[in-house]
């Protein structure tokens, strides 16, 4: 690495990423216990850390396989729920600035973390070292955790005696929460929508399917009136958002 | 060998996805719908993960597990209380494991 260490050690953007570093640690320790749980071997869940290195992603896959699901349901679930990063990296790509293989590197974390901690910097260089410093800080922290909970839990033999069956739900739990208590009506409609649907079609599909339908829900999102996010030009008309 | 093949292409797809968006032209960001679409699917798909997994049963069935659905009732709790991220899964696991230990599910 090119980093001057000491300067770096320094920065606000480390401390801030050693912060966020030990919460995402802890989701690391529960993914590698539950993807053991689910049948993965400590490599094959330290891969997916190393290499997809997007939490939800990474669990709904895991959660998947261990329901003894149809892996390619799996897959597509877990990009679906990826997609997200898209649209972070749409939103990082102006004030990073990278190009080649810079870039190319850059991609591989672009996740809500780095994106929450970089969006607020306006000016390119502090952008970057915020990006950069949480990219690895996290990497490092979500990477380790994960070979510890994978390690520690291949150890236990009674997987439900310790409760590790509610570790799953409750991750997904901590990651909808702070959505659901800052959105609005409507997003509490889709998240009982999603639910709803899935649990409708889990008796009647193979595991991984029934979450696939219910990202369906989410096009109540694209019901009422247009998204406010973006200002429109001119006027905004009645019309607007009718069918 | 086909559990490395699902691995290898979540791996993958998930890098492509993270690039597109650094590399798409950033006209795309400027629409709307799609701004509103993407951060809704992850709504709809995290609700139905907590559903199936909370009610998973043998198989395809659908099962009530009083254990577990206690544990998960904690984590609420503590979600409402504002505890951090790791105190939240710790008490979901632990109070499932004690409701389990006596008995109960």
């Amino acid at each position: 690495m090119d980093v001057k260490a000491p300067s770096f050690l320094r920065s606000t953007a480390v401390r801030d990423g050693v912060g966020l570093g030990v919460a995402v640690g802890a989701a690391g320790l529960a993914f590698g216990t539950a993807a053991v749980t689910a049948g993965l071997s400590p490599a094959q869940a330290v891969f997916l850390s190393l290499f997809a290195f997007t939490g939800a992603s990474q669990f709904a896959l895991v959660g998947v396989v261990a329901g003894g699901g149809s892996l390619v349901a799996g897959v597509l679930g877990a990009l679906l729920l990826g997609a997200r990063n898209t649209l972070y990296g749409l939103r990082l790509a102006d004030i990073l600035g990278w190009r080649g293989l810079r870039r190319a590197v850059a991609a591989h974390g672009v996740i809500d973390e780095t994106a929450a901690m970089t969006l607020p910097h306006t000016d390119r260089a502090s952008a970057r070292e915020a990006f950069t410093a949480t990219y690895v800080v996290l990497g490092a922290f979500w990477v380790a955790t994960t070979l510890v909970g994978s390690l520690a839990t291949d150890r236990v033999a009674d997987v439900s005696a310790f409760g590790l069956d509610a570790v799953g739900p409750a991750v997904f739990l901590g990651l909808l929460w702070p959505r659901l208590r800052d959105g609005d009506t409507r997003v509490r409609v889709i998240a009982l929508l999603g639910a709803g649907v899935a649990l409708a079609a889990t008796p009647l599909l193979p595991p991984g399917v029934p979450v696939l339908l219910a990202a369906s829900a989410a096009l109540v999102g694209l019901l009422g009136p247009a998204p406010e996010t973006v200002p429109r030009t001119g006027r905004a008309t009645v019309e607007e958002g009718r069918p | 060998m086909t559990l490395w093949i699902a691995l290898v292409a979540t791996a993958a797809g998930c890098y492509l996805l993270k690039y597109a968006g650094l590399a798409a032209p950033r006209r795309l960001l400027d629409n709307p719908w799609l701004q509103r679409f993407a951060m809704t699917v992850p709504i709809a798909l995290l609700a139905a993960l907590i559903a199936v997994e909370a009610l998973r049963g043998e198989g395809q069935a659908l099962a009530w597990d009083t254990a577990r659905m206690g544990g998960i009732g904690a984590a609420v709790v503590a979600l409402v209380l504002r505890a951090p991220f790791l105190v939240v899964v710790v008490v979901a696991a632990t109070a499932t494991a004690a409701l389990r230990w006596w008995g109960v599910g």
